[in-house]
């Protein structure tokens, strides 16, 4: 394997509640380039729960959680790209910061949890993604069955809901190792082909990724990490012994990303891929 | 003249299973599958128990299964079984245990109803100390987000752990699997430096970077307290050695530097700990005030 796109990363930053902040993305930087990542596609969820709750980020400190996300990317480029995240009960204010977003950089847009997915105040989002041609990072809770605290959360069945209004527009189902049912995920969007999965989050039981490639396949599969680079690191070291074929590890590990972001979002990380990694030491 | 062969120095997993869960399929969890999977990941040999009696009541057919399937590959997959204290003749079954060699035996306090400072879990620990094998408390099987509607118990709280660490008298070594950051702190800490020495964290559900977790308990606690794990079949046998390449301050190459036991704990350490406790014969170190067990 010789190239890594995180495609579900995040930072934190100064606004945050974390007095670390600095430390730890210096951590998944550090740990990011061991593995062999040569870029991770971030968001930053507004405060992250300091002045207003992380799924239900205020306008304010979502523009200023942009601001830093895309101040980052600059300085870091091609290292990192910018997710543009927003609140869709904001709808005006999501519009504005996606396209001021875009126009700075930005390669997706990224939904978390402050609206169901199937909600009609998610089209005008959609319809904008569709236009700029950019994805959209959907937060997926795998089977919800409940409502969990201080989130919204969606499920498969309620993104394939928007996924089938908005036939032009990408959706990567976030993190089907990020809780809940993933079993349950599958059927529900599998007949939907304009919804990809990315393999993020702490869960790494054994049958999530071989049912995902019977599922979906492999070009509807994308690698990533989320909040545990440690898991990820797993995922990615057994990924050949899922049955992958060459092509579909290079599909999961980068090709599906540069396909389905904006085009040359990845060329110059891509060229400049020559490092030692860690990635592929068990495989 | 033939040398005898150097002893393998990869790891032996404390924790893993055979057989099938309850509430999600598994894949082949068979024990031929687990024995490639050992070798092909770096571990020696592994603690296996029955998965499957984690959730029966009575425990004794799921150790026969056990004990009959791990048969062939002795010496490689080393019988952890189940000794349920609060069932009848449970002494027997730890006896069973230790003639069939296991270095360890398997506790369910969550699926059992058993809560902290229960007077059986109380008298099994202190038995365990006495012939020498560990004792083996899996906190929990799965993420609390994803587990089916009927399966309630619950995780084994940190008070149970200390409990059984605080026993007067005891040479117990416990090995604690499924714990996070928060748990094994509280465990940790909450005991005496004598009472910490007995306790082993299998640190396969601790995270790593970005928020690195495992690497404060590494500089906080030491290595030697913690184990090496793969959790098949429930989980990727790949996790707990993702977790000692990722640790910082390794070198650039970390999977090219890194000794692969690198100074924590495994099977064959802890084992040695609790024979050696055993055979001293010596009593525990801890204060009067430590809790007694009580008589059933």
């Amino acid at each position: 394997m010789s190239s890594l796109i995180d495609v579900h990363a995040h930072f934190h930053t100064p606004l945050s509640n974390r007095g670390d902040w600095q430390r730890y993305n210096a951590s998944r930087l550090d740990a990011g380039d061991r593995m062999g990542v040569v870029c991770h596609v971030a968001s930053v969820l507004g405060s992250w729960g300091a002045t207003s709750p992380t799924y239900f980020s205020s306008p304010l400190d979502q523009t200023r959680a942009n601001d830093w996300m895309l101040d980052f990317a600059e300085e870091r480029s091609p290292r990192v790209k910018t997710w543009v995240a927003v609140n869709p009960n904001f709808t005006a204010h999501a519009l504005s910061e996606i396209e001021r977003g875009i126009a700075r950089g930005a390669i997706g847009i990224k939904l978390a949890a402050g609206r169901r997915a199937d909600d009609a105040l998610l089209d005008d989002i959609a319809a904008a993604a569709a236009q700029y041609g950019v994805p959209v990072l959907q937060h997926i809770w795998q089977h919800r069955r409940r409502d969990w605290p201080n989130q919204d959360a969606s499920d498969g069945i309620e993104l394939a809901r928007l996924a089938a209004r908005h036939p032009n527009a990408i959706f990567q189902l976030a993190h089907i190792g990020g809780g809940g049912d993933w079993a349950h995920t599958y059927p529900a969007v599998r007949d939907f082909e304009n919804i990809v999965m990315d393999l993020s989050g702490s869960g790494i039981d054994r049958g999530m990724i071989d049912e995902a490639l019977r599922w979906v396949g492999a070009r509807r599969l994308l690698w990533g990490a989320d909040l545990t680079l440690c898991t990820a690191l797993t995922k990615l070291r057994a990924l050949p012994y899922t049955g992958a074929s060459k092509d579909d590890l290079a599909d999961m590990c980068w090709r599906n990303a540069v396909r389905i972001f904006p085009a040359g979002a990845f060329t110059t990380a891509l060229a400049a891929a020559n490092h030692s990694v860690v990635s592929g030491a068990s495989a | 003249m033939t040398t005898p062969p150097a002893p393998d120095p990869r790891p032996v997993d404390v924790t893993a299973w055979i057989g099938s869960y309850p509430f999600r399929d598994v894949p082949h969890p068979d024990p031929e599958v687990l024995v490639r999977v050992l070798d092909r990941e770096g571990f020696a040999g592994a603690w296996v128990g029955h998965l499957p009696g984690a959730f029966h009541r009575d425990p004794v057919p799921s150790n026969r299964a056990l004990y009959a399937a791990v048969e062939p590959f002795a010496g490689v997959l080393l019988p952890t079984p189940i000794v349920r204290p609060d069932w009848p003749c449970w002494t027997e079954m730890l006896r069973d245990a230790v003639n069939a060699g296991a270095p360890a035996v398997r506790v369910y306090p969550a699926q059992w109803g058993l809560g902290p400072r229960h007077s059986a879990l109380a008298e099994l620990a202190l038995a365990c100390g006495e012939v020498g094998v560990a004792l083996h408390v899996t906190l929990r099987f799965e993420d609390l987000r994803q587990r089916h509607p009927m399966d309630t118990v619950g995780d084994v709280p940190a008070a149970t752990l200390r409990g059984l660490a605080r026993l007067a008298g005891s040479r117990c070594h416990l090995v604690i699997a499924g714990a996070g950051r928060e748990i094994i702190e509280e465990t940790h800490w909450g005991l005496t430096p004598s009472e910490q020495q007995r306790v082993f964290y299998d640190f396969g559900w601790v995270w790593g970077p970005p928020d690195d977790h495992f690497a404060h308990l590494v500089g906080t606690m030491g290595a030697e307290r913690l184990t090496w794990s793969s959790w098949w079949p429930l989980r990727l046998a790949q996790q707990s050695r993702a977790l000692v390449d990722l640790l910082p301050h390794h070198g650039s190459s970390p999977i090219a530097n890194v000794a692969f036991t690198d100074g924590f704990a495994d099977g064959r350490i802890i084992l040695e700990a609790a024979q050696s406790a055993a055979r001293s014969g010596l009593g525990s170190q801890n204060s009067p005030g430590t809790v007694q067990p009580t008589n059933r």
